[in-house]
């Protein structure tokens, strides 16, 4: 009965928050493009589905993922677990002590990426409008990757200390680096799958963690440095995703050496 | 109809081969690393095959309503040819999707209690509230912006990487110049703003655009939108944490 009227209150702030969307939609459909929608009770049912979809899925996570994520964030960053790993009790913490943190985070950044629902949207896209050069999994376990180093590195930054910008803007240097680099056709696609990694699933999980993480290490202000983790895990993806492209088109231009090579032998 | 549920049984494995990772980076850490028992086991299984069933249902209807929809509108406009409503309806789905975006509404808060915290402006209700709510009509004009500029990008064709660095060099001047405290808030405030419909919109927008227009690569040009939507709110952020 609990569970019921949750998912009715959840079903309903989802509709609060898709109703812009669809009055901008059908309204300039109706009054600027004065034209009919093709198929439009299979659009409108393509809505309802959407709508379900998503207040189930929410609903889901706030019984199920988030409740469990965010205790496990807590105890992982709670110093007396932390001391407990460590043999020598009593003296200053290192950061490698942290170990544990840092593992999670790259787990938890891989395995929420996967299950992201606006990812999934995009990999779709992508394969289709690629005519299935861009594999769905290619890309979203390349995006994942980039979302797992991404915040394993931001909760290092965040025990250490180190400012946040130091970071974000190397690794801008090396996004503009690596664009002369990789093949046309993936760098729009990479610059997008910065910004599609973060949404439902991510970013509550990963608050949780790094404001955990800030409260209880020593110097640090949850207010300050517990914000910057999901500004690593929307940069990152697009050096994995301009990376992942690099790699396959290498291997691809070898095999095609490899095999005009074997061709010449034959010939001879 | 069995069509239908075949279709949907088949996502429903998908769905579920989604989760697994998840499931299984809780369960290794919560037994192994931090021996503890599961709590609420029930409600945990019960939560799961909600986001299982509402994943399904999720890109099922993505397929049938949001990603159409996208490529319809884009056909109309571009053979309409009228520039003016195109970015008018550009902007207005940029800063319509954002404003009321939920993700968005946590963070002006949190930013509100960082200014207050700093000095920036006065610890009351009330001037918290306005500094939220100044924030967030910040960041959906920043991102209704991203968007047109992003259109007016897949029309002319001008290549993206360009733009992003110049983007890129904006955001670097201003971490320079923005007070201390609203610097990660601010680099937050890109991942946050682009929510899970607007994505496959916005996606099906831009790529629809391209195929439509010709000359244009739904590839090369088609991509980038929400990648302008996650560059602006940045820089406007910390002009927001400058000014205010």
């Amino acid at each position: 009965m609990e569970t019921l009227s949750q998912l009715l209150s959840i079903l309903l702030s989802t509709i609060r928050d898709v109703l812009p969307i669809i009055a901008i939609v059908f309204g300039f459909q109706l009054l600027v493009i004065r034209r009919p929608i093709p198929h439009l009770k299979r659009v409108l049912f393509g809505f309802i589905y959407v709508i379900v979809g998503l207040a189930l899925f929410l609903l889901g996570l706030d019984k199920a993922l988030f409740p469990i994520g965010e205790l496990m964030a807590q105890q992982l960053t709670d110093p007396a677990f932390i001391r407990g790993t460590v043999a020598t009790t009593g003296e200053a913490l290192h950061w490698s002590d942290y170990y544990w943190v840092y593992i999670f985070a790259f787990a938890i950044g891989a395995s929420t990426t996967i299950a992201e629902p606006s990812l999934i949207a995009v990999a779709i896209k992508a394969n289709e409008v690629s005519g299935g050069a861009i594999g769905v999994w290619g890309l979203r376990l390349a995006v994942a990757l980039g979302v797992a180093i991404g915040i394993s590195l931001g909760t290092w930054r965040i025990v250490t200390g180190y400012p946040i910008h130091w970071f974000i803007i190397s690794g801008y240097i090396v996004v503009v680096i690596q664009t002369f680099f990789a093949p046309k056709l993936i760098v729009p696609l990479a610059y997008d799958s910065g910004g599609v990694t973060t949404s439902t699933v991510t970013v509550p999980l990963v608050a949780a963690l790094g404001l955990g993480l800030a409260s209880t290490v020593p110097g640090r202000s949850a207010l300050i440095d517990g914000f910057g983790l999901i500004a690593f895990a929307s940069l990152f993806p697009m050096i994995t995703v301009m990376g992942y492209a690099q790699i396959t088109e290498i291997v691809a231009r070898r095999d095609r050496r490899r095999r005009e090579r074997a061709k010449m032998v034959k010939q001879e | 109809m069995s069509n239908v549920v075949i279709a949907l049984g088949r996502s429903m494995a998908g769905s579920l081969r989604d989760l697994l990772p998840i499931v299984l980076v809780i369960a290794f850490f919560q037994l192994v690393v931090l021996q503890q028992p599961v709590p609420d086991l029930v409600g945990l299984l019960t939560g799961l095959l909600c986001v299982v069933a509402g994943l399904t249902f999720f890109i099922y209807g993505l397929e049938m309503g949001l990603f159409p929809i996208g490529q319809v509108l884009a056909n109309a406009f571009a053979r309409k040819g009228s520039l003016f409503w195109l970015l008018v309806f550009s902007f207005s789905l940029g800063f319509g999707t954002t404003v009321a975006e939920p993700a968005l509404i946590a963070v002006a808060a949190e930013a509100a209690s960082v200014a207050a915290e700093g000095g920036m402006i006065e610890s009351t209700d009330s001037a918290r509230s306005g500094y939220a709510s100044g924030l967030r009509y910040t960041v959906a004009f920043s991102v209704g912006l991203a968007i047109v500029v992003g259109v007016i990008r897949i029309l002319k064709g001008w290549p993206i990487h360009y733009m992003i660095a110049i983007g890129y060099v904006l955001v670097v001047i201003m971490t320079g110049f923005a007070p201390r405290e609203i610097i990660g808030i601010a680099y937050d405030s890109g991942g946050v703003t682009t929510s899970t419909i607007t994505v496959p919109l916005v996606t099906a927008l831009g790529v629809g655009l391209a195929s439509a227009i010709e000359g244009r690569n739904p590839m090369i040009d088609g991509f980038g939108l929400i990648a302008f939507a996650s560059l602006t709110p940045m820089i406007f952020v910390m002009a927001y944490g400058m000014v205010v």
